[in-house]
């Protein structure tokens, strides 16, 4: 376990670099093709020259290499990593600190993942256990429509049409009702309400944990079968277990391999996916900074928390992988 | 033992049942052929194919074209005319979303054909030749995958002053040749263990022979498979990044803008503007999703 754990962190290393640097490369190239942020901010009015370079040096934009088209610019990546590494992942073009403001919002969207974590993991291994078991019968039928089916709806479309059909149609009558309790109308809110910071969360973290739920189920279910079909279920039954004992102890925990490796990944599509959610049901959390950003076309805040959320992404991939040993001996005694 | 004695006796069955010998191939066709699911995603693959080729064959004019938009009818309901109403520009949504298919398609079609010859040739390389060729490549690889798709695309488009189908495209094969890389890799890795291809080699085959008539025929099935899907999911994910503000722009007929317009006048009581452009967004990326579906069943002879 213990040499599983400095193995793995030990790769991280270079993946963290790499990604970094892919993300710095692909910006810094495509700033030397399509000219740099500054300007483009400004359009056609261009203001004074002195202007542009004093804004180019307040957000590192003034180094000569970003220039000369193809330059990987090593150097503005070893100064940008010390930056990173003491925290600074840049200002926002009014100056504000854009890991300060990523910290101020950063407990609304781990609250929102944790909701759509959690609706996805129990809702979806829970219809995948029902499919699974049950094969070719209704209950597998319909589990693999629905989810077919869910995973056609882009989060966008579903977050829309949740907020149409559910947040106005069903939950504002609640609301405004004497005889329901007021937790439901909040569960099925519109928008985020900062006196309910869990329950107004609810509707969102649903949709955004739909598309994942899908893929949970489906891959439970997969792996469920393939490892009822396996010997060790065969032993387990010849030596008169029961149904409950084959599949509670011995296949679902082999059967869970698949899914943790899945929701590792997956924590870098919720990152994504609250973006939209966010920018949606009007959460003020970082999916919704990026949403703003990208509107006032501030190319630095996109570019920071960008970063600062694949710095995230990839600390709980590694996360999930160290769990992982200690559900598979195989990976443990490897 | 078990397993290739039941692919056996069943490939025995089979012959005794219909008294012919099929390739892989045949045998998918005659599994698709029976399959009513097949024949149900690939008509609507079809007609929205030709939507997307030939878009006058379903909507006469373009929302686009000169006097095709009134304002006056702008966000106008349906009505027994024009049972989809009109966009918030006055133009019939029909139309609009009828032109806004190839927007959509095209792009999602020219992504999939640039991953897969890019996986295919990555994931050949790595798989065949292994060594240092395959670590290359596995370690890139894993570098983009540490890139979330929508959180990577987005960067890069953010800086993009002006984006179409080709800027867009590029965007999305430098994040999407992963993971058709990968299973591709796998797959070739599979095959390459085959006593056929030791066989060729025995006969004096050169790699580049035997990569292009034996490795590559043999383990494509399941890249077909992910490309099938992957075009459902990067019809949603241009859909997707246009709704966020850095894909298709104005004017262009987009689906994505055409769900930006309507997610707030929705909520207003304009139903219309929300739920069509869903509607079709959701058909389409479900019938490329089926299909792959359904061939995955045929490709997968563990599932007989």
């Amino acid at each position: 376990m213990g040499r599983y754990v400095a193995r793995r962190l030990i790769q991280f290393i270079p993946v963290i670099l790499g990604t970094l640097f892919l993300l710095h490369m692909l910006s810094t190239l495509t700033i030397q093709i399509v000219g740099d942020p500054v300007r483009a901010l400004f359009g056609p009015n261009a203001p004074p020259q002195a202007i542009i370079e004093e804004l180019q040096a307040r957000y590192n934009l003034d180094d000569p290499c970003l220039e000369q088209t193809g330059n990987p610019c090593v150097g503005l990546f070893v100064d940008r990593i010390g930056q990173y590494a003491s925290g600074d992942f840049g200002v926002n073009f009014r100056g504000r600190s854009v890991m300060e403001m990523f910290l101020e919002r950063f407990p609304v969207t781990a609250r929102l993942t944790v909701i759509a974590l959690a609706f996805e993991i129990v809702v979806g291994i829970t219809a995948g256990v029902l499919a699974g078991l049950k094969k070719d019968k209704l209950i597998d039928n319909l589990v693999r429509f629905t989810t077919v089916v869910l995973i056609a709806f882009p989060v966008f479309v579903f977050g829309s049409l949740a907020l149409l059909l559910v947040g106005l149609k069903i939950g504002l009558p609640l609301r405004n009702s004497d005889w329901a309790p007021e937790w439901l109308g909040q569960m099925l809110n519109v928008g985020y309400d900062p006196d309910y910071p869990w329950l107004s969360l609810v509707l969102p973290g649903i949709v955004l944990g739909a598309f994942s739920l899908a893929a949970i189920a489906r891959l439970t279910r997969t792996s469920l079968i393939e490892n009822l079909r396996s010997d060790y279920v065969r032993t387990a039954r010849a030596k008169g277990l029961g149904a409950r004992d084959i599949v509670g102890v011995h296949t679902l925990r082999n059967s869970l391999i698949p899914v943790i490796t899945y929701i590792g990944i997956d924590i870098g599509f919720l990152l994504g996916g609250s973006l939209v959610t966010e920018g949606i049901f009007n959460i003020p959390g970082v999916g919704q900074l990026v949403f703003l950003a990208i509107q006032a076309n501030d190319a630095p805040v996109i570019i920071g928390v960008v970063t600062i959320l694949t710095v995230v992404f990839l600390v709980s991939n590694l996360v999930v992988d160290i769990l992982y040993a200690a559900l598979d001996p195989r990976i443990r005694y490897d | 033992m078990t397993e290739t004695m039941s692919a056996k006796s069943a490939g025995a069955s089979e012959i005794a049942d219909e008294g012919v010998n099929r390739s892989l191939w045949g045998d998918v066709r005659y599994e698709l052929a029976r399959k009513p699911l097949f024949w149900v995603s690939l008509m609507l693959v079809l007609v929205i194919l030709t939507m997307a080729f030939f878009p006058q064959l379903w909507a006469s004019e373009s929302p686009n074209a000169r006097g095709a938009c009134d304002l006056a009818n702008a966000r106008g309901k349906p009505t027994w005319d024009h049972p989809f109403g009109y966009t918030t520009a006055g133009c019939d949504m029909w139309s609009s979303l009828v032109w806004g298919t190839g927007k959509s398609v095209i792009l999602a079609i020219l992504v999939t054909a640039g991953t897969t010859i890019l996986g295919v040739l990555l994931g050949t390389a790595a798989g065949y030749y292994g060594g240092g060729t395959d670590t290359i490549i596995s370690r890139i690889t894993d570098i983009f995958f540490g890139l979330p798709f929508i959180l990577g695309a987005l960067v890069f488009l953010a800086l993009f002053p002006e984006r179409n189908v080709y800027t867009l495209t590029l965007v999305f094969v430098v994040f999407g040749w992963t993971s058709l890389t990968r299973v591709m890799r796998g797959s070739v890795i599979a095959t390459k263990q085959k006593d056929f291809i030791d066989a060729a080699r025995a006969l004096g085959a050169s790699d580049l022979f035997i990569i292009r008539k034996h490795v590559i025929a043999n383990s494509i099935a399941p890249v077909i498979v992910l490309a099938t899907i992957a075009l459902g999911t990067y019809i949603s994910a241009e859909a997707t990044l246009t709704f966020l503000g850095v894909g298709y722009q104005r004017p262009a007929a987009s689906w994505g803008l055409l769900v930006a317009d309507g997610q707030t006048l929705a909520l207003a009581g304009f139903w219309h503007l929300l739920v069509y452009p869903c509607a079709f967004i959701v058909t389409t990326v479900l019938a490329f999703i089926l299909l792959g579906d359904v061939l995955r069943d045929a490709l997968d002879p563990r599932n007989r």
